[in-house]
């Protein structure tokens, strides 16, 4: 099969540029497109891409594959691979540092304006704070994001206004912490986004839903937030 | 949070509620509009001024010619602070369509009243 990626090394070349490879797969086999990227790198090493956990848990090897972000270790060659030709490119959007691998201060800037850590200033009691089951039960489909930036890159709003829109995986996690409980900064939090870049760049077009390699579902969450700040100000 | 001073709440969901209560309106009379000329296939000229004669007509049109305004002046923002980049030519941009809005509306208020 044919394999094109991205490729650009800011200290030998001027312009980024596709590489095209041919490859066999061994065995013909369903592989993973991160072991493809193993192969790639077998025979050229210069090749350079972020991975970790090759299991879908770190976030590390987020990319855009045939022009859907996802993450190359739980994207299986048959899922993306048309007319055996598969396109490797970065996440869209972010500075790219070499090849693969992006730079994602953007992103992590956007994810440290919604002090995404629990804020409660009542005394702590002597053993946890404790929460109900249905209480826990609304951190579902929110804690389980692994901020690989496969939304926030799909998404047009982000591209637009990276340094002002929190992007969905910030606001996901916006709202992981708005919905919790145990949280007491729920007024501060919402006056923080209530501007109108911050939230309501969000247009609803759902790229975030459609790239979500665990399957959550961001616009929902953008709604609820959007939700809370008419209920607090109407 | 990002402070803005020219758009048209400064807060982000003044601007949302706006856009959809606005759109609300416009639809309204647009529905109206298409209704009216339906049901009127031999609509002549003394109808047409008897329609727009009445208060009703007249508060009705000013409120979606004001919706329009309104909702325009918002998406136009957006799209001027996703596009747009340099500061200078945005707000020239910006200042553009304002000033069209506002002419637009004098004028709007200038034919409503003036039959």
């Amino acid at each position: 099969m044919l394999v094109s990626v991205y490729r650009y090394n800011p200290e030998i070349d001027d312009a980024p540029y596709m590489q095209d490879i041919h490859i066999d797969i061994p065995g013909g086999k369903d592989i993973m497109v991160l072991d493809l990227l193993q192969l790639l790198k077998e025979k050229d090493s210069t090749l350079a891409y972020r991975r970790s956990c090759r299991e879908g848990v770190c976030g590390s090897d987020g990319m855009n594959m045939n022009g859907k972000n996802g993450l190359a270790c739980i994207t299986p060659l048959s899922a993306v691979v048309e007319a055996d030709k598969l396109v490797l490119r970065p996440l869209p959007g972010l500075p790219v540092i070499r090849d693969l691998v992006v730079d994602m201060t953007q992103f992590y800037r956007q994810y440290e304006k919604i002090k995404p850590f629990l804020i409660n200033n009542t005394p702590a009691p002597a053993i946890e704070r404790l929460q109900s089951p249905e209480e826990r039960a609304e951190l579902d489909g929110l804690y389980e994001c692994i901020l690989c930036a496969c939304c926030s890159t799909a998404c047009p709003s982000f591209w637009w206004n990276p340094d002002k829109f929190i992007g969905p995986s910030g606001l996901l996690q916006a709202y992981r912490f708005l919905a919790d409980s145990r949280d007491t900064a729920t007024r501060e939090r919402l006056a923080d986004l209530d501007d109108p870049f911050s939230v309501f760049r969000c247009h609803g077009i759902m790229n975030c839903v459609n790239v979500c390699p665990k399957g959550l579902n961001p616009t929902k969450a953008i709604g609820k937030i959007r939700n809370m700040l008419i209920q607090q100000a109407t | 949070m990002v402070t803005s001073i020219t758009s048209f709440g400064r807060s982000g969901l003044y601007d949302w509620m706006m856009q959809r209560v606005t759109a609300v309106i416009l639809l309204a009379y647009t529905v109206f509009m298409i209704g009216y000329l339906l049901f009127n296939p031999d609509l002549d000229y003394n109808q047409w001024r008897g329609l727009f004669d009445g208060t009703f007509m007249r508060v009705f049109s000013l409120l979606a010619l004001l919706s329009m305004v309104a909702h325009a002046w918002i998406g136009l923002w957006s799209v001027s602070t996703d596009y747009i980049k340099p500061t200078g030519a945005r707000f020239v941009f910006q200042s553009v369509c304002g000033l069209l809005a506002f002419i637009y509306v004098v004028w709007g208020i200038q034919i409503l009243w003036g039959i």
